[in-house]
């Protein structure tokens, strides 16, 4: 088998030339996948006590990184870009700054930026790698909701198996799970706030489930 | 319902989130030019169904998406082990 990290300078080219800024111009305005929900207003006219605290991370910037983690380069490149190294523990992720790092699969990574840095950041990962990786920008395929408050543990038993005692999920720890039927990468941010990368098809079903499923605790949506 | 243990995630997770992808272990032809009817119709379509030890491919499709192995008692599907592609099991029918 040959070498699939040593590439020559027209093949290192070749993978430059996909970059392409996915952020449109200021005449088109971006729409989040719930847009429709139009959760800004909810916020102002909801309820304001509640269990469960729901709120939207709209137009971020995913990232989905795939390299040998055995590369100790490629390894160096991603620090250097990101400013961190990419977590190689499973289920485990890393912030630095304004971007996190999720440990999704042994060689595959999500990164979420802000979403106009995102065409930066890439760009940047590909001055710096070379060899054999995969670097997709896949931002408009998801959102990511933001779930804390007191019961909000409650609520997410509700939807999924996974086991979230602080003693088995820790702050930081990721999983990619069956959630509610669907499926959604869950990340512990604190205590009692989770943050939850669903796909943007799925984005409205979710969003009905956790209203009918948070509605012992009641739900307060935030801006 | 099966408690799966994921190789690569190295935890325990339920059964949904994974999906059984059949016998493992069956080596591709290396010639199939040179193959008789027989050898890949045996090759694509037949499959062993033992009674007792089977090695059986899984894949963690919710989780971490990454293939792995499992050597399970079809009779009474205790999974007596878990191991990556590529690996030998050290559990085997006699």
């Amino acid at each position: 088998m040959s070498d699939l990290n040593v590439m020559t300078a027209a093949e290192m080219a070749a993978t430059k030339a996909a970059v392409m800024d996915q952020v449109p111009g200021p005449e088109i305005q971006g729409q989040s996948p719930l847009h429709h929900a139009d959760l800004d207003s909810l916020a102002k006219v909801g309820p304001k006590q509640g269990g469960v605290h729901l709120r939207e991370h709209k137009l971020l910037g995913h990232l989905t990184l795939r390299l040998n983690p055995e590369n100790d380069d490629q390894l160096a490149a991603a620090e250097r870009v990101l400013g961190v190294a990419l977590p190689l523990q499973p289920l485990t992720s890393v912030e630095s700054g304004s971007y996190s790092v999720r440990w999704m699969s042994p060689d595959e990574w999500l990164i979420l930026v802000p979403g106009l840095e995102a065409f930066d950041v890439e760009s940047k990962f590909r001055d710096e790698m070379g060899g054999h990786y995969s670097l997709v920008n896949s931002s408009g395929g998801s959102t990511v909701l933001e779930l804390s408050g007191p019961d909000v543990v409650e609520l997410l038993k509700r939807c999924t198996s996974i086991d979230l005692h602080p003693k088995l999920f820790p702050v930081g720890k990721v999983v990619s799970t069956v959630f509610a039927k669907s499926s959604a990468i869950i990340r512990r941010t604190g205590e009692h706030s989770f943050e939850l990368v669903i796909r943007r098809s799925f984005s409205d079903y979710i969003w009905l489930w956790l209203q009918e499923t948070s509605r012992e605790f009641g739900l307060v949506v935030k801006a | 319902m099966f408690h799966i243990y994921c190789p690569h995630c190295a935890e325990y997770r339920e059964e949904e989130e994974f999906h059984a992808a059949g016998q493992a272990h069956i080596a591709r032809p290396l010639d199939p030019e040179a193959c008789s009817d027989k050898e890949w119709g045996e090759y694509m379509f037949f499959r062993k169904n033992p009674r007792g030890i089977h090695h059986e491919l899984w894949v963690h499709a919710a989780g971490c998406r990454k293939f792995f192995n499992i050597t399970r008692d079809t009779q009474s599907y205790e999974i007596k082990e878990v191991y990556k592609i590529g690996e030998k099991p050290s559990v085997v029918a006699e």
